[in-house]
């Protein structure tokens, strides 16, 4: 592990250095079954219980393509403002690798299936920054290594190795970018973003589950530095296991700020493969490419060529969503928010929930306020995203109907939500379950407000003389002995009604 | 010798139909001969008794109880051990795989049970079908009935063999560069390379993926004729498979057998002759070429120039696919396990695997593949043999504008002697030398007994070639050969063992 003190000063870094970038990026598509046979394509499960000759590379087994698969590559393709392929083959990457089930990837090589396209990545202060795509790709996934015994979880030091073919086999789309330059001080923030509005697009599309902790979205981050002004790209490293929109930003800001110490000091950056560590924040040497890896790409003579028509491809292009982008500026226009808001809520990742609340009939500050400010927090405690929360926009939708109707107050209705979200059943029944109706009944109200007024006569005295903030008193023992149920501000307008 | 044993298929399945002889009948006078004879022979790695006896038995049922069976029900047939079959071990004649037992049916495999037809057990063959004499496989060479000395081909020489010796009819083989047509020729047997995607590779442990191509094997064209359309035919399940309909090879060589050849183009291919070939082969061709003649073909000759690079493109391409076929047999999985003792990493016990696991001719092989695809080599090597493959297609479809079929010698010559190639890989290689530009081109062929040579008594095949789907004119021309000349394979001398 690199100590801090080799590290350079992120400020002397950007005075010194431009960073040039590269980020590859495979995607893992959520079709039913894998790339290249009828297993199903689910993550977890037993080990090697989604598992036939096929993806187990057994001899004879042989590979067909999954055409959901193609047409959500080119899906991916287009939505990157991409070229895609009239004609495009499969090529054979060989390599041996224990949970490479045929010691070699059937993949894509000089023969994409989309190619040259951009996307536009909206960074923290608004600014876009277009970014190139050189091109995106169809793969197939490996197996797991589970590496047993070894004080890291990697294979170094393990004692044996456990093989899960599970993921053999399940679709992934690489998607790598051209060389991100000019970036400067702002390149991990690019790279942050990029990863970001990618992920948003995907989910669009939905086309992936997109879960960068479930490795259904993984980010190798390539870096460099050459000296300021220079034309000529400097040696890469090549990050891998950056498993959060967060490491992406640190495992660039981390590279950067290693490898210009190693330069300063008159050293060379050696190409190779690092890891990047989500506890230190740092990353560490992986295999060294010194001698560069020969995988031997051949066309893969099981499959015939793909080779998508123009009708299908424009027929695609109709298939398109609404992009992330795009819908939020016009989400901005409709629901009148300033950037800040915006920002708020994409941040949350409550676009889609707060639009189905909406939809359900809230009107958008309502739904803001119930996803982004309330739900939130409750998501960051139990440590879930947003929309795992066991709560749907329809029931918040019925909670806001009943604020307005006066038949829950905003305590209560958040009572109503805890209750939702513990499993105990739509707003309605946990109503019911729990006794959370408003005391709306006059002559229960009027009651107790009788008896409170009579228990506290000095108060009631000070009330009568108009000293009208006495009242608070008398409206929490109302509180109190309606457990709560009952609308505060109502219970202190009958207070004044009955002392005046 | 049993009346059985010697019968064609088609004669056992008409008695099998008529309940004049039952199915296990059949198979038990198959198995005995293979009791008798393969001790000689060896041209089985797996006997499956039972399994044999079941499907007989199931098949005498079905027929028993009046329902429609398959024009080959209970008829026996020997598979090449490259194809998987549950219930046996399938070891592509190597010591890596020993024992292994594959959790699934190739298609071939399962079209032949669903047809009715009594699976023997397993052929020897090359190891992983790299070979042209079958003493490449790890389990011993086999031997050729016509002279217990010699060679039966390969790399199917078991399957080949097996009819040549009477245990059984038909035979299942795979051709790469010959290894169906080759085994056939030497062998005095019929063997067909079906048009690439037209048997479905599906569950045929690949050699070389964009060359190999199972088919049939018999004694009789008629007999193959009805083995081809068992097997043929789309699966959904490779996708290199043909979606069209399989060409009408029984009705062919039925209407060949009337040996009738009166409008049939013939085509005589000017490089398969000269230096290499041995005299009594080419006299014996012909002859065929003349009673081709003689039945109304009209002969002509046809130059394919680019025939003569069909070799080293083969040997380029073919070993380029196997480095990578073959990359799967890591002991990981499935098949032995060397050196695994705790202390070596996986990489390692690997490389022990392989290295203990391979024979030489598969690890040659391997290293000209990897060679050839490295970075820097692709261009010059793998490249330029896709190119000269180009350009034997072409060859092959001027020469179809001319003439509907072409043929030529199976091999350069007879059956060799064991153990006198095994020193020198380019002679070997070359005894595929007229197969291999079918398999390049993915069109089909197919050998036909013709005779034995005048000068060592041993048999002589006539290769005849036809366009890609067209395999019915090829028949059709075979058919109407073997009518005229006689049954080659009745002349087989009885086997020492079987006496």
């Amino acid at each position: 592990m690199t100590r801090v003190d080799e590290l350079m000063d992120y400020a002397e870094v950007v005075e010194r250095f431009d960073p040039v970038l590269g980020l590859e990026v495979h995607v893992e598509l959520h079709t039913n079954t894998k790339m290249f046979c009828g297993c199903a394509n689910v993550f977890g499960g037993e080990p090697n219980s989604n598992v036939c000759p096929t993806c187990l590379g057994l001899p004879g087994a042989l590979p067909v393509v999954n055409g959901k698969a193609v047409e959500s590559a080119i899906r991916i393709g287009l939505a990157l403002n991409c070229s895609i392929a009239e004609w495009c083959r499969f090529a054979r990457k060989n390599y041996f690798y224990p949970d490479m089930p045929k010691n070699f990837q059937t993949s894509q090589y000089d023969e994409p299936i989309a190619f040259d396209g951009w996307l536009d990545v909206t960074l923290d202060d608004g600014s876009v920054v277009r970014v190139a795509i050189e091109r995106a790709h169809m793969e197939e996934d490996t197996g797991k290594s589970l590496h047993v015994g070894g004080a890291t979880g990697r294979i170094h030091g393990a004692e044996h190795s456990l093989l899960d073919y599970n993921r053999a086999g399940v679709p992934l789309i690489e998607i790598v970018t051209k060389p991100i330059t000019g970036a400067g001080e702002r390149a991990p923030e690019v790279a942050r973003a990029y990863v970001t509005a990618l992920r948003d697009l995907l989910k669009a599309l939905d086309v992936s589950d997109v879960r960068m902790d479930q490795g259904s979205l993984r980010c190798d981050a390539n870096v460099s530095l050459m000296p300021k002004g220079a034309t000529e790209f400097g040696t890469r490293t090549e990050t891998k296991n950056v498993n959060s929109l967060r490491s992406v930003e640190r495992a660039v800001r981390f590279e950067m700020t290693r490898q210009a110490a190693v330069l300063a000091d008159g050293g060379t950056i050696t190409q190779e493969t690092r890891h990047f560590d989500e506890s230190t924040g740092g990353t560490s040497p992986g295999r060294t490419k010194e001698t560069a890896e020969d995988y031997r790409y051949f066309p893969e003579p099981d499959l015939v060529p793909v080779a998508p028509s123009r009708d299908w491809v424009e027929q695609l292009r109709g298939t398109l969503p609404e992009l992330p982008w795009e819908r939020r500026k016009r989400v901005q226009q409709d629901w009148d928010l300033t950037d800040a808001e915006l920002r708020d809520l994409v941040n949350a990742g409550a676009v889609d929930l707060v639009t189905a609340t909406v939809d359900a009939g809230a009107t958008p500050a309502e739904a803001r306020s119930w996803w982004v400010a309330y739900l939130t927090k409750e998501a960051n405690a139990r440590g879930v995203e947003l929309a795992e929360l066991a709560v749907t926009p329809a029931q918040i939708a019925r909670v806001v109907a009943l604020v307005n109707a006066g038949e829950l107050t905003n305590k209560l209705a958040r009572e109503v939500v805890t209750g939702v979200l513990a499993g105990e059943g739509g707003p309605d029944a946990v109503i019911e379950a729990r006794g959370l109706k408003v005391v709306s009944d006059d002559s229960a109200l009027e009651k107790a407000v009788d008896e409170a007024l009579a228990a506290q006569p000095d108060v009631a005295a000070k009330i009568r003389d108009g000293k009208v903030a006495a009242a608070g008193a008398i409206v929490g023992a109302v509180m109190k002995a309606t457990k709560g149920q009952a609308d505060a501000k109502k219970v202190r307008d009958l207070i004044i009604a009955r002392c005046s | 010798m049993n009346e059985l044993i010697r019968s064609t298929a088609a004669e056992l399945a008409a008695k099998i139909a008529s309940r004049e002889v039952s199915a296990v009948e059949v198979a038990q006078a198959h198995l005995d001969r293979i009791g008798e004879v393969d001790g000689a022979v060896h041209a089985f790695l797996h006997v499956d008794t039972e399994g044999a006896l079941r499907a007989a038995r199931a098949v005498d049922d079905d027929v028993a109880a009046g329902r429609a069976v398959g024009p080959l029900a209970g008829v026996p047939l020997a598979l090449k051990d490259v194809l998987t079959a549950r219930g046996m071990p399938t070891t592509c004649g190597s010591k890596l795989l020993e024992g292994w037992q594959p959790p699934y049916d190739a298609t071939v495999t399962r079209r032949l049970r669903e047809a009715g037809i009594v699976i023997l057990g397993k052929t020897n063959m090359d190891e992983f079908a790299m070979g042209s004499s079958t003493e490449n496989s790890a389990f011993g060479p086999t031997r050729n009935p016509w002279d217990l000395d010699r060679i039966p081909g390969g790399s199917g020489g078991g399957s080949s063999a097996s009819l040549a010796a009477f245990e059984a009819p038909l035979a299942i083989g795979t051709d790469t560069g010959g290894s169906i047509r080759q085994p056939g020729a030497v062998t005095g047997t019929v063997g067909v390379k079906p048009t690439y995607g037209g048997v479905s590779r599906y569950g045929l442990v690949a050699f070389s993926s964009s060359l190999d191509q199972a088919g049939p094997c018999a004694r009789t064209v008629l007999d193959a004729a009805l083995l081809h359309e068992v097997i043929a035919g789309h699966d959904p399940l490779d996708s290199t498979s043909i979606d069209a309909p399989v060409p009408p090879v029984v009705a062919a060589a039925r209407e060949g057998a009337t040996g009738d050849l009166t409008g049939v183009r013939v085509g005589v291919v000017t490089q398969f002759s000269g230096d290499g070939y041995q005299p009594g082969v080419l006299r014996s061709f012909e002859a065929a070429v003349a009673q081709l003649k003689q039945l109304g073909a009209e002969i002509v000759e046809v130059s394919c120039p680019s025939f003569d690079y069909a070799l080293p493109a083969y040997y380029l391409i073919a070993p380029s696919e196997a480095s990578s076929n073959l990359a799967r047999f890591d002991s990981m999985r499935y098949g032995i396990r060397v050196g695994d003792d705790g202390t070596r990493s996986a990489e390692e016990v690997m490389s022990l695997t392989r290295e203990a696991g391979f024979g030489a001719e598969v690890k040659r092989r391997i290293m000209i593949g990897t060679y050839a695809l490295s970075s820097g080599y692709y261009d010059a090597y793998y490249g330029s043999a896709q190119k000269v493959r180009t350009l034997i297609t072409r060859d092959f479809e001027r020469a179809f504008g001319e003439v509907d079929v072409l043929v030529s010698p199976t091999t350069p010559t007879t059956a060799f002697r064991i153990g006198e190639r095994t020193d020198d890989p380019i002679a070997m290689y070359k005894a595929d030398l007229c197969t291999i530009p079918a398999n390049l081109a993915g069109t089909p062929a197919m050998s036909v007994p013709s005779g034995l040579s005048d000068e060592d008594g041993l048999p002589v095949g006539l290769q005849v070639m036809a366009p890609a789907l067209q395999e019915h004119r090829m028949y059709r021309v075979a058919a109407a050969y073997e009518a005229a000349r006689g049954q080659v394979i009745a002349d087989v001398p009885a086997l020492a063992g079987a006496r």
